[in-house]
């Protein structure tokens, strides 16, 4: 097969003078400041590397040149504010992504919640709800869906609009099927969906007790006690101070002895929370809280 | 000294065998932190970590999110996350698949241009796809060094072909001496005791 290498993108920093590392933060650090001063969204404490593709992501969308003339749009354009927000917000994700951390829930942490009479679920930072509907599916083969409540929270409305809506783009329900089989599912996956309107649209009863509801992690405080926190691959999107007070709300929301489920690739390591929690045995990212 | 604070590898179709090779010729006190993006199934788990770790008295780490970047340690980026080079520390994203890849060699090529500018050294191994063309040429924008495996010493030459096409500069090195390239270029000191003894 012949590879076709485009012609290397010309670097805008050639019409701006030579790269200056220090420079680009502080100009960075200006449009987050300006973005939370102006509009009140907090991303000054988000992970540099990862904001920084995103806005050159944009940036480059927009034909711009520098963050600076970025931010010059951003401040004077609410629409493209929105536009930004979509772009630094979402987290993108699959139905029952990581299948052996599914396969691990119903093992390990199911016989748990059955000696619950009542299970309070916080899916923190659900973004378009895949995996939200992944737990609810999982529960419901349980035979525990009927006494649990999750709150599926998010920073961002319009993917949370998304969460409640259910539908899913119809190209990926062979990936998600194989996911399902993968983690354990019990029936077929196309009984939990009807192609509809063009995507895949999951069966209310999976949503039947759960509350959507906007919360910001970085500003907001705890709002219940919880048996169980999902935050999956939403936290590598912070710094490790933000990751730090995250961890502490997650803390002081959790009921003693219960469980904090994190990303496969994420570690209570580098926190200062470390030594209040015990993984449950084996690979995945399922923590309990011992003291 | 070295003029490196971290080489960055990236491989696809081959690599398994071309990693090998290249991380069994790493001295103990290879002074540069070497991150490495190998494309795979979504699914792997951290099977290409411990096969290395065999391979070599460096540390060999599977990277989880917000791991310290420290000389002496191979980092492998995970399976099914893109893996950016931060001041210092990694930091994985789930962002969307980069020309059908995640991770993909470009995103992390370019983080590590961009936090380690003129600091960082790209290698292009074996691969049956173009991706890290573009990374490497950023790399070299930002005054790094780049090292492409000599194609015709690939298991499959279509990535280091379009890695020199995107970077006529870069040196081109077989793979039976690319161990030896980059600890000469590093300036560890198993290659000054090797240079006296020969």
């Amino acid at each position: 097969m012949a590879v076709q290498v485009d012609e290397p993108v010309p670097s805008v920093l050639e019409e701006t003078g030579p790269y200056d590392q220090d420079l680009e933060r502080i100009e960075i650090e200006l449009l987050l400041e300006g973005v939370y001063r102006h509009y009140g969204f907090d991303f000054r404490s988000y992970a540099y590397a990862s904001i920084r593709r995103r806005l050159w992501k944009r940036i480059e969308a927009e034909g711009l040149a520098t963050v600076s003339a970025l931010q010059a749009v951003i401040l004077h354009q609410p629409p493209m504010m929105e536009r930004l927000l979509l772009d630094l917000s979402i987290n993108v994700t699959a139905m029952f992504r990581d299948p052996t951390f599914y396969q691990a829930f119903r093992e390990r942490v199911v016989p748990l919640l059955r000696t619950y009479p009542y299970i309070r679920i916080w899916h923190a930072g659900c973004a378009t709800g895949e995996e939200v509907y992944s737990m609810a599916i999982l529960l419901q083969e349980e035979g525990l869906y009927d006494r649990s409540r999750i709150y599926a929270t998010d920073i961002n409305e319009v993917v949370l609009q998304k969460s409640k809506e259910g539908i899913f783009p119809l190209d990926r329900m062979q990936e998600y099927t194989e996911n399902y089989i993968a983690a354990g599912g019990k029936r077929a996956f196309s009984d939990y969906y009807t192609a509809k309107y063009g995507g895949a649209l999951f069966n209310p009863s999976l949503t039947k007790n759960v509350v959507f509801s906007l919360h910001n992690l970085v500003t907001d405080r705890s709002f219940a006690e919880f048996n169980v926190i999902l935050c999956r691959n939403v936290l590598i999107y912070f710094d490790k101070s933000l990751q730090a007070r995250v961890h502490g709300l997650f803390y002081d929301s959790l009921a003693t002895f219960g469980i904090l489920v994190l990303g496969s690739k994420e570690s209570l390591r580098f926190s200062p929370y470390e030594d209040h929690y015990e993984q449950i045995n084996g690979p995945e990212k399922i923590f309990r809280k011992v003291r | 000294m070295t003029q490196f604070s971290i080489a960055v590898v990236g491989a696809s179709w081959g690599g398994l065998a071309a990693l090998s090779e290249l991380v069994k010729g790493l001295p103990r006190d290879f002074p540069v932190p070497m991150a490495v993006v190998q494309h795979r199934s979504r699914h792997a788990d951290n099977l290409l970590a411990s096969l290395l770790q065999d391979l070599t008295p460096l540390r060999v780490v599977d990277v989880e999110d917000k791991e310290p970047i420290e000389p002496g340690t191979v980092y492998i980026a995970p399976a099914n996350y893109h893996m950016l080079v931060d001041g210092g520390y990694f930091s994985l994203t789930t962002d969307p698949l980069v020309r059908f890849s995640r991770p993909s060699i470009d995103v992390t090529f370019t983080s590590a241009g961009d936090a380690y500018p003129g600091a960082t050294l790209g290698v292009i191994l074996t691969g049956a796809n173009d991706d890290g063309s573009r990374g490497l040429r950023h790399i070299v924008n930002r005054g790094g060094k780049a090292i492409v495996q000599d194609p015709d010493s690939a298991e499959s030459r279509t990535m280091p072909a379009a890695a020199l096409q995107a970077v006529p500069e870069a040196q081109v090195v077989p793979l039976r001496d690319m161990a030896a390239h980059l600890v000469t270029l590093t300036g560890s000191k198993a290659n000054s005791a090797r240079k006296n003894a020969t």
